[in-house]
């Protein structure tokens, strides 16, 4: 098959690969002739917004194409196989042997009804590239290299008898059991929280570059990432390569606007000073907060807090740390258990039905994930003009439509989309719509929750740079809950990070950084950093 | 263990449901115009000869203290006698319910197996030509009502052709052979009613299921379409598919009715049938029982095979 490569050290060769998506009003293209090199023992970091390709790329590099997606034209070579024509009998008995792949969510990319280690081997044993005593063997073996729990046994777990890390690394042992000679890692770390990516990224770092046989192409959105693991780095925008350069050159000289726009998402922050905030009033007062759902076990406790007008409080943790759980005991979704709230100088009643409609105007929340928080079948002009009519009955309709115009425009909208419905919109325009929702109460704080952990960087950015203007504009205050430490502590004035329900410190955001908590300074050390050599520091500090 | 104590509630659930059931069956029959010993005498009832059989059939007193009785007797097998023709109802029916279960076991031995392979193959072959002839076939046969494909059946295969019997006679003396020709075409008639939703219930739950990130895994792992089929999508559409099949087994139990009636077989559906027309009201009553319990009891087995074939309620959290 195929012409003999000239250089045999080439592992993947993809040339002018075009692949479009299959819809009802014809073909759209996913990539757009794309060409990748790959040789042996290196490892490529693919990175871009999602849309860009990276990933239909990487699975095209298996020969692998998903439901409604078609190889147009190009050619894609494994070790002299042409790819792209192969048939499905030879690419099966290449993948998971000579070439597999490591999911971004390892919880849902393992069988949850088989054990991780039937999983982990069936590959070798069905393909019968290794004895099931030997494929064993070496499962046992990188287990323990990869420092999983009780090495002899974990195999016999099931899916849900591991936590998120611990499967990501059992997703990584399975690709790695045959020695393949191409890895494709697509987004290995995203779905993990930061003190877990820096382990798994840790056992990439060791097992794969270490392991000279083996190739690997390693996607992900995330540039502080992919520079610690990857030797080359592709940037791709819209199917389409936007920049390719060796990891150091890329990050200190970028020569595309794109790839610097991207670089740049790690720079937020605030241009006020902190002097404006002083001798302003506390805004919201929580102390001693406790809550749980139902009956079950304390989601928080003992938490106490207070906002001051003007002024944002960052909040963060991992998953399960509560902070969600905050944001809801704040605006009265999930009454307290124990503790009290008070908004200026009155307390504020657990219980959303005891609210006035005074304290409900002034507390407003912004969710996660904005296709949940629209209505599917409210048009936005609708979804902002309930609250304006709900919380300014007394307001004419002429005022009301004025009020809505400003509103969009504040928030950067069209003043077209008052007649679009939410599916019209995008990730980030729907972000907005929620902000603007959230404003046409004229509160006086706003809750953040995780407001932008769903959207891309650069729309995040956007987003935060909007709500840091807004404030600046209108001057209410931010609980800006997120797990992005990073984010947190640029645009906080005071932070707190919680764990498991519990402040372990709180105080001003820039000095975060001389707590003396263990597991803050941990949160601080694993948020990854824009430059090449940040994991082996860390990694050696750790010894 | 977390499996068991959702086991026990089911079950208390089901005997519970069993129970108000019991009270609905006991006071539907009460409520019916004019009573058993009424009933016996028909239009030529005399007031002194009706008082004298509802003494004798305890009639004369309060209900509560009758149903008890009358639960507690049928928790022994013991419905009492039947009106029209005086024997234990417990004979009556033992029979008829071996016959009825010999036809609904036939059938589901040929439907469940039948309806499984071919959704699976409907699932692998997907959007074949098989695939589109297979769901159009059972949209076909699953419309029509069973006493309309019943007699078209028989119409066809019996008087026309005169392959099968269109009525069912089965005597112990008969070879296995000889019971399933005789129970064959109401078999087919059950087998179509039954089949089309099994079939097409079982495809949707692989489709669904073969939408999950793990079998884009077992994909890239380069195993084949049949083993993804078996070891990684049919494990985890065993719940929904476990339930479909047990809603259409309680059915080919219950929905015997009809069939029964068009093939003239005696079984337990034609003996409801023939109680309701005679008013014999303690039969209705068993074999209103007899139905309710196949239900609840079929319902639980679906129950069971969910809660077992769920990974995460067998094998607990490590710790």
């Amino acid at each position: 098959m195929g012409q003999p490569n000239k250089d045999n050290d080439l592992v993947l060769d993809i040339a002018g690969l075009s692949i479009v998506s299959l819809h009802q009003h014809g073909a759209q293209p996913l990539l757009k002739g794309l060409t990748l090199r790959l040789r042996r023992g290196e490892i490529l970091g693919l990175i871009g917004e999602s849309g860009a390709g990276k990933s239909t790329l990487g699975l095209a590099a298996l020969g692998y194409q998903r439901t409604g997606c078609k190889y147009d034209k190009g050619v894609v070579r494994f070790d002299n196989l042409l790819l792209h024509s192969g048939d499905e009998k030879t690419l099966s008995s290449l993948r998971g042997v000579r070439m597999a792949y490591v999911a971004q969510s390892a919880a849902a990319a393992f069988n949850p009804v088989h054990r991780l280690g039937a999983q982990i081997t069936e590959a070798a044993r069905c393909q019968a590239a290794l004895s099931r005593r030997e494929a064993e063997r070496r499962m046992v073996s990188l287990f323990r290299r990869f420092d999983l729990p009780e090495p002899e046994r974990f195999g016999d777990r099931f899916p849900h008898q591991a936590s998120g890390g611990q499967l990501q690394r059992a997703m990584i042992v399975m690709a790695m059991l045959c020695e393949p000679q191409l890895i494709v890692f697509d987004e290995p770390t995203t779905a993990l929280d930061v003190t877990t990516q820096i382990e798994v990224l840790a056992t990439i770092k060791r097992n794969i570059r270490a392991h000279s046989a083996t190739s690997a192409l390693y996607i992900t959105h995330d540039l502080a990432v992919v520079a610690q693991v990857a030797d080359r780095i592709m940037v791709l925008k819209d199917g389409m390569l936007v920049e390719e350069n060796d990891t150091k050159a890329l990050l200190t000289k970028p020569q595309r606007p794109y790839t610097k726009e991207l670089l740049s998402v790690y720079q937020v922050g605030r241009k006020r000073g902190g002097g404006k905030k002083k001798g302003r009033g506390v805004l919201l007062r929580g102390e001693g907060l406790d809550a749980s759902y139902g009956d079950g076990a304390r989601i928080l406790e003992d938490v106490s807090f207070g906002v001051s007008e003007y002024e944002v409080l960052g909040v963060v943790g991992e998953s399960g740390s509560g902070k969600s759980t905050l944001a809801r005991v704040v605006t009265g979704l999930l009454p307290s258990r124990e503790g009290s709230l008070w908004l200026g100088g009155e307390v504020l009643p657990r219980r959303l039905k005891r609210r006035s409609k005074e304290q409900l105007r002034r507390v407003q929340l912004v969710s996660q994930i904005p296709d949940t928080a629209l209505n599917p079948r409210q048009k936005i002009g609708e979804a902002l003009g309930r609250p304006l009519s709900y919380f300014f009955p007394q307001r004419t309709q002429a005022e009301r439509e004025r009020r809505l115009g400003e509103l969009l425009s504040s928030c950067e909208l069209d003043s077209r989309l008052t007649n679009a419905f939410p599916a019209e919109l995008s990730g980030g325009q729907k972000q907005r719509v929620c902000i603007a929702r959230a404003l046409a109460a004229e509160p006086d704080i706003i809750v953040c929750d995780e407001i932008t952990s769903a959207l891309d960087r650069l729309i995040a950015k956007g987003i935060v740079n909007l709500m840091l203007e807004l404030q600046e504009k209108l001057g209410m205050a931010y609980i800006f809950i997120s797990h992005d430490l990073g984010l947190v502590r640029a645009i906080s004035d005071d932070m707190m990070v919680m764990q498991g329900g519990k402040i372990l410190s709180y105080g001003a955001a820039s000095g975060i950084e001389k707590s003396e908590d263990a597991y803050t300074q941990k949160l601080l050390r694993s948020v990854p950093q824009m430059r090449v050599g940040w994991l082996d520091e860390v990694l050696q500090k750790r010894g | 263990m977390a499996v068991f104590r959702l086991l026990a509630t089911r079950v208390f659930w089901g005997v519970v449901c069993l129970w108000v059931i019991s009270v609905l069956i006991f006071s539907a029959t009460e409520l019916l115009p004019g009573d058993l010993a009424s009933v016996v005498f028909g239009q030529a009832k005399t007031p002194e000869a009706v008082e004298s059989l509802r003494k004798e059939l305890g009639l004369d007193r309060p209900p509560q203290e009758r149903y008890l009785e009358w639960l507690a007797a049928a928790a022994r097998f013991d419905f009492g006698r039947s009106l029209a023709t005086q024997r234990p109802i417990s004979q009556l029916i033992g029979k008829r319910l071996q016959r009825t279960l010999l036809l609904a076991l036939t059938t589901a031995c040929m439907a469940v197996p039948l309806a499984l392979l071919v959704g699976m193959l409907c699932t692998l072959w997907r959007d074949s030509t098989f695939d589109r002839a297979v769901n159009a076939a059972a949209i076909v046969v699953i419309s029509p009502p069973e006493f309309f494909t019943g007699y078209f059946l028989a119409f066809f295969f019996a008087v026309k052709l005169g392959w099968f019997p269109a009525v069912m006679l089965t005597t112990p003396s008969m070879s296995f052979a000889e019971i399933v020709h005789a129970i064959f075409l109401p078999c087919v008639t059950l087998l179509f009613a039954c089949f089309g939703h099994m079939m097409r219930l079982t495809r949707a739950a692989l489709i669904s299921v073969l939408e999950d990130p793990y079998i884009e895994t077992a994909r890239l792992k380069g195993l084949s379409n049949r083993r993804i089929l078996l070891v990684h999508a049919l494990p985890n559409a065993i719940a929904p598919i476990a339930n479909v099949v047990v809603i259409n087994l309680a059915y080919l139990v219950v929905g015997v009715i009809v069939v029964e009636t068009v093939f003239n077989y005696p079984g337990l559906g034609k003996l409801m049938v023939d109680s309701i027309s005679s008013r014999d009201i303690p039969v209705i009553q068993a074999c209103s029982l007899i139905f309710a319990t196949t239900y609840i009891v079929l319902n639980l087995t679906a129950d069971l095979i969910s809660l077992l074939a769920n990974p995460k309620l067998r094998h607990a959290v490590a710790t």
